[in-house]
């Protein structure tokens, strides 16, 4: 399962020797993030953010299962029951600002994940199961979000989930008894915050489900690295501890540090002041906008505005949004120029840099911005191009573009020289 | 042939969001959307300087307290506080013996013990600031149809929330006629009042300050409308987080210990990694 060059663990000391026996548990970590897993030596810090997806989920677990002892899901309460937690409760407010920026920061460490994968090929063969899983998982975070959103009972919570669950609506014929099963009632009430409250419970023990299958997979072929060129050698290597564990330290360190002032100084800066008015069906918020991670596929389902031939508008909003998140499983196939890191790939890097980058900036801004003219438009441009980047930019590129001499190795991409290249040269030219 | 689905898939939503483009373009060019009297006259908070201002801010006590005494002297008559409790204002600097006096100042809803009908008794520190309306039927009644919202939490619910507090409530001024001349139709309602901070530039609340003197400050500080409104203002920021100076000072030690490990983690980073060639990739981009 990795490469034959890696240490192999040897317990010395009885206990270890005596756990090994019975449960291999320190073995299974050795192997995983230990000595015993040899790393491309190349990662740069783009590699940072999967460990640190790993430490968001579990700060949101903590603070979670602690707010969790403090909060009650019941309508009529639970906003006060948030404001109880923010005043009463000891260190509360350090909770709560903390489990609602986490989820802030979890998604920006995810995005970057996710754009990491995009530039350097990560989705591509051997490592196709490796990025369905993670797409799997960033729907995941997306409900629970969504679910743990609508918890503190603000206006927000109450009108975001009646617009989104109003989605389902658009679906013909099924849609709207859809809808009503899904809330437990015409609109959100007390049925519906309890189920959130469960699911929003459970969610995060199924993403750290998939997360392990998720390095599961990783762990087969092992990580891509910025060349894109598969290791071959030893010295292609380093192992994860002492060398990963140091770096991945550091870039926790960096991260702490960013989300620790949000939390301690700006802990409102990413919400929206309507969330602390009390939910209030009668009285419907000026501008309803969800959390800005939401922003990108808010802003491409209210791009259709214009009913196509038989299919309403609202209707071909809901498809594109959800088609936004799902091209990303086709990509290890839409995608399949035989060279994985944008670096030797020419026309494929300036459509990265000046076609998908300012198009994701552009349906950030705009799903935040009020649906009015010239957000609308701008919207629709980037929409328009977003899907054009998938399915049709990337599969004609990969057709046509002449990418760029690939180092032999990562160690000739390191250090200048690889001797086994220039054996294999010498091989060749004896021939 | 995944590539080809992939590419009708891809040029039909291009198209369909394409087209939704120009028929909205059509539109806006042929009938743009008409000015709207809230989009012309509505106006952002003014600036306001409190103490508990920036990352080092904390709360000026005396302020709080002269707010407290706007709050209850003027406000309290339409408008609650029901997360803060009475006994919060010994954080104010009111001692364990002023609080219970204060409280006891204030009529709070209760049961008679000898027949278990509603009345109403005393406060105690225990009580939250009470509402002075029985329910909210009766709060819009007495009020053009609006229920005066609960204060508690009121600057963290708008942008800019002291700063707007405090502009509303020095902002009620006469309708200018540069509006009614472009907008005849946005005359103020009878019975509301015209207030440019506030979102539709109509609100039910009547001007609250309205003379300097109202409320005669126990510490001699001269009572301007502006002073009024200032010093309420930073009493509700008090009340929608009593927490936050601890919130402040708790962060600085946290940030400050984070960045001398994230130092010595870089530190031990760089000696592990000098046996290795750093990773440099030949790239030219
Ligand atoms: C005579 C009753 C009355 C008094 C006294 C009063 N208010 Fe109000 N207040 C109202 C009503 C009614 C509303 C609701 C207005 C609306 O929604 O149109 C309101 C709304 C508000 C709002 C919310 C505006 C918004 O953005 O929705 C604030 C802030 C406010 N009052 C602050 C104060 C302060 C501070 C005082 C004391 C200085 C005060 N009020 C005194 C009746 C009162
Ligand atoms: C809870 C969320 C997630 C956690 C905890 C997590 C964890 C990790 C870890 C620890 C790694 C190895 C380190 C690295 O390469 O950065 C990794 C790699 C990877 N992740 Fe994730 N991940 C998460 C979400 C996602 C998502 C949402 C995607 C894509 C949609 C994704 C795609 C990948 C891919 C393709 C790799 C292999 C990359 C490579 O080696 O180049 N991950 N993940």
């Amino acid at each position: 399962m990795s490469f034959p060059w890696a240490k192999h663990y040897a317990p010395k000391h009885p206990l270890t020797r005596f756990l090994d026996e019975k449960l291999p548990l320190p073995r299974l970590v050795y192997n995983a993030v230990g000595a015993g897993y040899p790393v491309p030596r190349n990662l740069n810090y783009m590699y940072n953010f999967g460990v640190l997806a790993g430490f968001c989920l579990l700060l949101q677990i903590v603070t979670g299962v602690i707010l969790a002892m403090h909060y009650a899901p019941n309508s009529l309460v639970a906003f006060g029951s948030t404001e109880h937690i923010m005043r009463d409760v000891n260190w509360g407010w350090m909770l709560r600002y903390g489990h609602a920026n986490g989820a802030s920061f979890f998604f920006v460490v995810v995005y970057l994940h996710i754009f990491r994968g995009f530039f350097y090929g990560s989705y591509k063969a051997p490592r196709e199961m490796i990025w369905l899983l993670g797409v799997v998982i960033f729907l995941l975070m997306m409900a629970t979000a969504f679910m743990g959103y609508v918890l503190p009972w603000g206006q927000m919570s109450y009108w975001g989930a009646k617009v989104i669950t109003g989605l389902f609506s658009a679906i013909p014929l099924v849609g709207e008894p859809l809808q009503v099963w899904l809330l437990g009632g015409y609109a959100p009430d007390n049925a519906a915050l309890n189920r959130f409250f469960s699911l929003h419970f459970l969610l995060p023990f199924v993403i750290a489900g998939v997360v392990i299958l998720h390095i599961w997979a990783l762990h087969i072929p092992g990580s891509t690295n910025p060349t894109g060129v598969e290791v071959k050698s030893e010295s292609d290597t380093v192992p994860f501890h002492p060398y990963y564990t140091a770096k991945d330290g550091f870039g926790l360190g960096v991260f702490l540090i960013c989300y620790c002032a949000f939390v301690f100084f700006l802990p409102n800066y990413l919400g929206h002041p309507d969330n602390y008015i009390e939910a209030n069906a009668l009285s419907t918020p000026a501008h309803i906008v969800p959390e800005w991670y939401f922003w990108p596929f808010y802003a491409i389902l209210r791009a259709f505005t214009a009913d196509i031939f038989f299919i309403p508008a609202k209707l071909m909003g809901v498809l594109a949004m959800f088609s936004a998140i799902l091209v990303w499983f086709f990509l290890p196939w839409l995608d399949n120029s035989p060279v994985r890191s944008g670096h030797y790939r020419p026309l494929f890097r300036k459509f990265f840099w000046f076609g998908l980058i300012p198009t994701m900036a552009v349906l950030f801004y705009c799903g935040g911005a009020a649906a009015e003219e010239p957000y609308v438009m701008l919207s629709q441009v980037a929409t328009a191009y977003y899907f054009l980047h998938f399915l049709v930019v990337l599969p004609i590129v990969s057709r046509i573009e002449k990418p760029k001499p690939l180092p032999f190795s990562i160690t000739e991409a390191v250090l200048g020289s690889d001797n086994k290249a220039v054996l294999s040269e010498n091989a060749k030219s004896a021939v | 042939m995944i590539r080809f689905i992939g590419i009708a898939a891809g040029a039909f939503f291009a198209l369909s969001v394409l087209w939704a483009f120009v028929t909205g373009a059509y539109s806006a060019a042929t009938e743009p959307a008409p000015e709207t009297a809230e989009h012309a006259f509505h106006k952002h908070p003014k600036e306001l300087h409190l103490a508990s201002d920036g990352p080092f801010g904390t709360w000026n006590l005396e302020q709080l307290q002269r707010g407290y005494q706007v709050y209850k002297e003027v406000c309290s008559a339409c408008h609650s506080l029901k997360f803060v409790a009475m006994r919060d204002l010994e954080q104010l600097g009111y001692s364990e013996a002023e609080v219970k006096a204060e409280a006891a100042s204030w009529t709070v809803p209760g049961i008679d013990p000898n027949t278990g009908e509603t009345t109403t008794r005393p406060g105690e520190p225990t009580d939250y600031f009470p509402s002075p309306y029985p329910n909210n039927v009766a709060a819009a009644a007495a009020n053009n149809n609006a229920i005066p919202p609960d204060l508690s939490l009121m600057t963290k619910a708008r942008h800019d929330g002291s700063a707007y507090v405090y502009s509303l409530l020095t902002g009620f001024q006469q309708q200018p006629t540069e509006l009614l001349k472009k907008f005849p139709s946005a005359k103020t309602p009878e019975g509301l009042h015209y207030n440019p901070y506030f979102a539709n530039l109509n609100l039910a609340m009547a001007p609250p300050l309205t003379m300097d003197g109202q409320v005669t400050y126990a510490d001699g500080t001269k009572a301007t409308i502006d002073q009024m409104a200032q010093d309420v203002s930073a009493f509700l920021t008090w009340t929608a987080e009593p927490t936050m100076p601890k919130r402040k000072q708790t962060g600085w030690p946290v940030l400050g210990f984070l960045l001398f490990a994230t130092i010595l983690a870089y530190m031990a980073k760089q000696q592990i990694w000098s046996n290795v060639k750093p990773a440099k990739n030949k790239q030219d981009d």
